[in-house]
């Protein structure tokens, strides 16, 4: 299968992992966090701890839009959603997350409407195809799918479709990484840089990450090769001293991003002062919400909406795995009351979430007696 | 929802609930069959539910489904189905013409399959209280000869076989839906699967372990519930395992595993490592048998785990489905 096969080919793979053991050593251990959920999900989907060094350890970063998202939220969304003229409409990701009630699936059971779509423009079919009802779209994402639901707003407004709207989650990249630097306990040597979000805001924005805060980054495509000659590229900026940014993953990224999309997003969206983050707490200037424009499109502003605060339970450590200072496992949870059928903490929910990542492919390797290097 | 989808709430509310209460209080390794002593001899007996929307789909359609998986329950099981009696639950309002094309398809599927429909029963519940139709089959048959399936009889060095290419049927009913619009050129795989259990019994009978036709929550969930029946590790070859590029592509694009996506015409085995070459060999001559695969071996470690192994030295656990498989899009 073209653009999947050229990058999973075994001999480039050893070819590239054994320049990283040559360029890591052994003298010092390094500490790269890759921000995006989608690489995380990637590490162990592809078995990459499998190939790198030891003294090379990857953090799972923020970069998991349904793990973030208090529950809060969730329960407002499922609370408009409650009347039964409106139906719920999301991402599959959403499907299994648990607001206190249970999760959109568990509504479902119970007679509410809730659909899932592929994208906001089929939300936006389904408001034409039921005229009789309102459509609610359930946005979460970062810049990467931010865009695509500002063009749906846009071609609402257009055709004048008003039994429809959006409840907002976007979050931001940018204040995500910076919340994690600023934070006391947080040792990092670099970072692998989100690969789609970067499709949309460019590599620019990453340059004071280099500039201010001396860190190497390297943006990176999700397959097994981009992601290790990622990690080259770290160790050979970490090697030299050096700290820029630099784009791997060119055949999808432009060094200034997509401006169509950025045009969109600032057409329809403006900054919200704070947003929740599960895990990481209140940031300023980290999510977006519909400008006045679009305010007949905001579900916030059409519904009576709650406004649930929802706290963690206070023994989920989901905070200190989100900024890499407990592995999943060390969690007093984790595999126990928290699994993926029963998750307590955000990251254990969706599959891009470390917890959830470290559950479903990697934690009974570590108890596994024999080696595997013997497989053929 | 999730307690009907095939992975892991599935088996929990079967072992939880159903096993203890209607079963006895430990019961065995559950099979796709149950075996019945009448009056000194033994026949097998199988029972299953067809709820899949759209009714007809690329490939096949409800009504064959209905008689095809219950074949295929029985021919995993070791034994070839002989009567199948059928229920129909219709919701009021049902197109006649929309039955006729079901109860036409049943009929062909059951004379392909070479059995019998024995009997049958129909209900109608009111228009809102069932989704078009379902169909539920009981299907008996008798005990094949030379081969007996006991997951306590697996042993570490026994290969793992695929009789051909996962996830067609799931993905292809996932693009039925037309929730994801995206088309591709993509057929179920419903068929029977007796012709090839019955030529791998033939070629390789004594070697014949375990077999199970790896319908909803796909292939890593019938091999997760064989590692834990028989307490071993199954190793799988990832470059090993046939999936068609339209299914592989599709789950690329969603987010899926193809080892997830349901089959209804595939079947797994395992077979003992001194008859494995002589299985392939005969499923790969015999019709629709072509791409049958070695595609992993048992082990002692993982205990009780599904893993995959990649050819670039990368490894993964790959666990029992959790629910339907779901998009992932952000």
């Amino acid at each position: 299968m073209r653009f999947v096969d050229e990058f999973r080919e075994p001999e480039l793979i050893s070819k590239t992992a054994e320049e990283i053991r040559r360029l890591a050593g052994s003298d010092r251990h390094y500490r790269l966090m890759e921000v995006c959920g989608g690489h995380t999900h990637a590490i162990y989907r592809f078995g990459l701890k499998d190939i790198l060094p030891e003294n090379i350890e990857l953090i799972h970063g923020p970069g998991c839009p349904v793990c973030v998202l208090p529950m809060g939220r969730i329960d407002d969304g499922l609370s408009i959603a409650q009347n039964p003229d409106v139906i719920f409409a999301a991402f599959g990701d959403m499907m299994r997350v648990p607001g206190t009630q249970g999760s959109p699936l568990e509504h479902k059971a119970r007679g509410m409407d809730v659909r899932i779509v592929y994208s906001p423009s089929d939300a936006l079919k389904l408001a034409r195809l039921n005229p009789e009802k309102h459509v609610m779209f359930f946005a979460i994402g970062f810049e990467t799918t931010a865009p695509s639901t500002a063009l749906t707003l846009m071609r609402a407004k257009a055709e004048g479709i008003h039994n429809f709207s959006v409840f907002c989650n976007h979050v931001t990249i940018i204040p995500a990484i910076r919340a994690i630097l600023d934070s006391p306990d947080m040792r990092l040597d670099a970072f692998i840089g989100p690969g789609h979000v970067s499709t949309v805001i460019g590599c620019r924005p990453y340059e004071w990450i280099a500039q201010d805060q001396d860190k190497p980054i390297v943006v990176s495509g999700f397959e097994p090769l981009d992601m290790l000659q990622s990690i080259v590229m770290l160790l050979r900026q970490l090697k030299g001293r050096e700290a820029k940014v630099e784009n791997q993953y060119k055949r999808v990224v432009p060094w200034e991003g997509n401006r169509a999309a950025l045009r969109a997003m600032a057409e329809v969206f403006q900054l919200r002062p704070y947003f929740e983050w599960r895990g990481l707490g209140f940031i300023s200037q980290s999510a977006l919400r519909l400008n006045d424009k679009y305010a007949a499109w905001d579900a916030e502003q059409r519904f009576e909406v709650p406004g649930i605060r929802v706290t963690d339970p206070k023994a989920a450590q989901c905070g200190e795995v989100l900024k890499g200072v407990l592995k999943p496992h060390q969690c007093k949870l984790f595999g126990r009351e928290c699994t993926p059928e029963h998750p307590v903490g955000a990251l254990m929910v969706s599959s891009e979430g470390s917890c959830a990542a470290y559950h479903n492919y990697e934690h009974r390797k570590a108890a596994m007696a024999t080696s595997l290097t013997s497989i053929a | 929802m999730a307690h009907g989808a095939g992975g892991k709430a599935s088996r929990k509310l079967v072992e939880g609930l159903f096993a203890p209460l209607l079963f006895g209080s430990t019961p065995g390794p559950l099979g796709d069959s149950a075996h019945i002593d009448i009056n000194g001899s033994t026949v097998a007996i199988t029972t299953d539910s067809f709820v899949v929307k759209p009714l007809r789909f690329p490939g096949g359609s409800i009504g064959e489904l209905a008689v095809n998986g219950t074949v295929n329950d029985l021919a995993v099981s070791g034994a070839r189905a002989e009567a199948v009696v059928v229920t129909f639950v219709l919701e009021a309002g049902l197109p006649t013409p929309v039955l006729e094309a079901e109860v036409r398809a049943m009929a062909k599927a059951a004379r392909d399959a070479g059995v019998r429909i024995a009997g049958g029963d129909t209900k109608v519940v009111e228009h809102g209280k069932a989704d078009q139709m379902y169909v539920t089959t009981t299907g008996i048959g008798r005990l094949l000869h030379g081969v007996t399936i006991d997951p306590s009889s697996v042993r570490v060095g026994d290969k793992i076989l695929l009789s051909g290419p996962i996830g067609d049927h799931g993905i292809t009913i996932l693009l039925a839906r037309g929730e994801l619009d995206l088309e591709a050129d993509l057929r179920s795989d419903t068929r029977s699967v007796l012709p090839l259990v019955e030529t791998l019994v033939h070629a390789a009978g004594p070697g014949v372990r375990w077999m199970r036709d790896p319908t909803r929550g796909g292939a890593a969930t019938s091999l997760n519930e064989l590692a834990r029946d028989c307490g071993l590790g199954m190793v799988l070859f990832e470059d090993q395992i046939p999936v068609r590029d339209t299914v592989r592509g599709a789950c690329e694009l969603l987010g899926l595993d193809p080892l997830h996506i349901a089959n209804e015409g595939q079947f797994l085995a395992v077979v003992s490592p001194e008859y494995a070459d002589a299985a392939i060999n005969a499923l790969s001559l015999a019709p629709g048998g072509g791409e049958a695969q070695v595609i992993g071996e048992v082990r002692e470690q993982p205990a009780g785990t599904v893993l995959v192994t990649t050819r670039y030295g990368g490894s993964r656990i790959v666990d029992m489905l959790v629910g339907d498989p779901l998009p992932r899009i952000c």
